[in-house]
């Protein structure tokens, strides 16, 4: 466990999320059954999807990094609960490093928002704010660097949970580049603390983290060999940047030695899901026939994006949705 | 100087000089800022004042290789004022700054800008090593015959790798022309990349750019190669890994003219005190594995590694309030150098006398200093120290301006009490408190 881990408050509940890194396994499937009753919410077709959970409460996004689809998810839990939204995009180019960052912070801290959703291009920026910030004020992580992104890999649980019930027996691979990437690390933390049998990373060695096995994998660098047996396949997205880095050769080379297509998926488990944080790029990480075929659950992780984070939302702000879930607005 | 330096004698204490192989106890006699006499009093001498040492260790006041003082260009950070007055509290009574101010050491008229502010201040000796390049751009050489004529102790490239082998393969061979020694940083910065911990566990699982070993030893064969083919004295400055300790040895086993030094912090934490996106633990090298660090232990005690030097770096808070790695590296070390160094003494690493020869005859050998010593005539730069008084680091008892340390409430056991500059006491420890 990381030192300094200040998520949660003296009596274990959740203050902030930042990493998954730390947190008891009780506690994220708490996360995953508040999650659970917001998603049956949604499909027990009310025609208000809104509840009062967090009316009165004003939730910033802070992007400083530029995001379409994580941000309009937060933005939509976050009205879902009834809170005032107020959206900040910050182009770290347009200040000086940094020096921005704790200035920004103190001037919003004045305007009484509840909470910051942040996300960064530096690892550990979430919890950098964390530590900075007046002490009433909760913090979401919505990705730093390549550290963490937490709600991404609970959303991912959350879908994996829907589908196989019982973690515990599952062997879940996750394809490409995880040197960069901030959601194979959070997903395998997760995974981990949820007991699943087995996590396997697959990618060239030139996408894997120094001492991969470290993280708690086994390390795979053939398709086929990797995902052979397993319950999940995990797809991760493929930068274009990885090409002019020489981290690999061409999209095509890497299609054809890591993408997914239907035959490479037979030997998988016959009732294997395929998952994507998306967005896909079709042809590099998989055949568009997998990414709409019977096994992916891609379209659904985007739905579940959004009752996780209203999980979260109204756990680090310490309302619970079982409070009053009758209420309407 | 000689009319504000008294005569004094220092007795009782234990007189230990590595570079004369002294360690006994013994007084010391000081006149007109120089070492008159080890021992019995030199018949007509009558000491105008008297320290009684007893219970301490009367050594070489010490010699830092490596020492930011931010003057000129970042006087926001650190002034030679005030870490002049921090050196003097810390033992240090000379100090090598490396070129990288605001201007570069380039001219020899930055050179004498930082000497007469440090004759001002007449805390401590500052030296420096100026720039191999000009600007330190690794483009064109620097007037180096000229810089070494106005004083530099030699020429660096500070922190920044020259990037070009060609260029550093001539610099190496213009310098040797007129016998300069070369400070170098051994990296390579495309190795390096964006790297600002060591690549390492923590770099996985905080997903911080790793800085690769290689970057380091990539660098070190490539300067040694150098170093033999052009027949130049190179120094290596702040080694960080196991292997370029080894790389080094081999080669001086071959003859090539070789030395290095490492940072005292590099002697005591591990890449795991950067857990947690401790910006204090930022550090250029970064710190390594536990592994490196007992390599980096045992060559600076079996002198393989001839100098610990503090890489002294003030910096203003700031600097260090950022997410991890859009933080300054540095540490603000020259109060930790010889504390760090006694608990290797401490923890049976090395011997006293050996430690401090690291930090006095060691580094000034290297730099080609008449300092570092306690000869009969050479300048009385001495530092006493308490070997067994606890105290422990915190922001008000440091005295530079710059309080980033990751050593801030650690335990120390070894205290300056006194420190004398050409024959002046330039530190005195309020004992009442």
């Amino acid at each position: 466990m990381m030192k300094g881990n200040r998520q949660t408050n003296s009596k274990g509940q959740l203050k902030h999320f930042l990493s998954i890194d730390g947190l008891k396994r009780d506690l994220l499937v708490e996360i995953l059954n508040n999650a659970e009753s917001f998603t049956s919410l949604a499909r027990q077709g009310r025609s208000v999807k809104k509840v009062p959970l967090l009316r009165g409460k004003t939730i910033t996004n802070l992007f400083f990094e530029s995001s379409t689809r994580t941000r309009t998810t937060f933005e939509l839990a976050a009205k879902r609960l009834s809170a005032d939204v107020l959206n900040l995009n910050i182009s770290t180019s347009a200040t000086s490093k940094g020096e921005s960052l704790l200035d920004t912070l103190h001037n919003l801290e004045a305007m009484h928002c509840d909470m910051f959703v942040v996300r960064h291009a530096s690892s550990g920026a979430a919890h950098f704010i964390a530590k900075h910030c007046a002490p009433h004020i909760s913090v979401i992580n919505a990705g730093d660097g390549s550290h963490s992104h937490p709600t991404q890999a609970m959303l991912d649980m959350l879908t994996i949970r829907q589908h196989k019930g019982d973690f515990t027996p599952l062997r879940v691979a996750i394809v490409g580049d995880i040197l960069h990437s901030r959601v194979a690390r959070s997903q395998v933390l997760a995974l981990n603390t949820l007991g699943v049998s087995e996590v396997r990373v697959i990618a060239p060695r030139t996408l894997l983290p120094f001492d991969a096995r470290a993280l708690g994998v086994h390390v795979y660098h053939d398709l086929i060999e990797g995902i052979s047996d397993v319950d999940v396949v995990i797809m991760l997205r493929l930068q274009k940047e990885r090409m002019s880095g020489a981290l690999l050769p061409t999209e095509a080379e890497y299609f054809k030695l890591y993408g997914l297509t239907e035959e490479k998926l037979k030997h998988a488990k016959e009732d294997v899901i395929v998952m994507h944080p998306g967005p896909i790029n079709r042809g590099v990480e998989m055949d568009s026939a997998v990414a709409d075929g019977k096994h992916s659950v891609i379209l659904e992780q985007v739905s579940n994006g959004i009752a996780v984070r209203m999980a979260i939302m109204s756990m680090c702000l310490g309302t619970h949705q079982d409070a009053d879930m009758e209420d309407t607005v | 100087m000689t009319a504000q330096s008294p005569s004094i004698s220092i007795i009782n204490g234990r007189l230990i000089d590595p570079a004369n192989s002294i360690d006994e106890v013994t007084d010391i006699h000081i006149s007109q800022g120089k070492v008159l006499a080890i021992g019995e009093k030199p018949s007509g001498f009558e000491a105008e004042q008297m320290i009684d040492a007893r219970d301490k260790v009367v050594c070489p006041g010490l010699v830092d290789l490596s020492a930011r003082l931010r003057e000129p260009g970042l006087e926001f950070k650190a002034t030679i004022g005030s870490e002049t007055r921090a050196a003097a509290k810390a033992g240090i009574t000379t100090m090598i700054c490396p070129p990288d101010t605001d201007p570069v050491i380039d001219t020899p008229a930055v050179m004498e800008l930082i000497r007469s502010k440090a004759k001002q201040s007449a805390f401590a000796r500052v030296l420096c090593t100026a720039a191999i390049s000009k600007k330190l751009e690794g483009k064109e050489l620097s007037e180096m015959a000229e810089l070494a004529e106005a004083g530099c102790v030699g020429v660096s490239n500070a922190y920044k790798p020259l990037g070009n082998t060609l260029i550093e393969r001539r610099a190496l061979e213009y310098a040797s022309t007129f016998g300069i020694k070369v400070f170098l940083k051994a990296e390579d910065r495309h190795l390096r990349n964006q790297g600002c911990v060591h690549e390492g566990i923590i770099a996985s699982r905080l997903g911080l750019p790793g800085f690769p070993e290689a970057a380091e030893t990539v660098a070190v064969a490539r300067d040694i190669a150098l170093a033999e083919s052009t027949g130049a004295t190179l120094h290596f400055q702040r080694i960080s890994t196991a292997k370029s300790v080894r790389k080094i040895n081999r080669a001086r086993h071959d003859g090539i003219l070789l030395s290095m030094d490492v940072a005292a912090h590099q002697l005591h934490l591990t890449e795991m005190d950067a857990d947690g996106f401790n910006t204090a633990c930022h550090v250029d090298p970064p710190l390594r594995t536990l592994r490196d660090r007992e390599v980096l232990r045992q060559a600076v005690a079996n002198g393989d590694i001839q100098a610990i030097c503090s890489d002294h770096q003030p910096h203003e808070p700031d600097a260090k309030e950022h997410p991890f790695p859009d933080s300054e590296p540095g540490i603000s070390a020259l109060e930790t150098l010889l504390p760090l160094t006694l608990k290797l003494v401490q923890e049976k690493v090395m011997s006293l006398p050996e430690a401090l020869h690291r930090l006095t005859a060691g580094p000034a050998d290297i730099a080609g200093l008449p300092y570092g010593r306690l000869d009969a005539a050479s300048s009385a730069d001495i530092c006493i120290f308490d070997p067994e008084a606890h105290w422990i680091l915190n922001e008000d008892n440091l005295l530079s301006q710059g309080k980033n340390s990751p050593f801030i409430n650690w335990e120390f056991t070894g205290q300056v009490t006194h420190t004398l500059f050409e024959g002046r006491i330039t530190y005195q420890l309020d004992e009442s408190t």
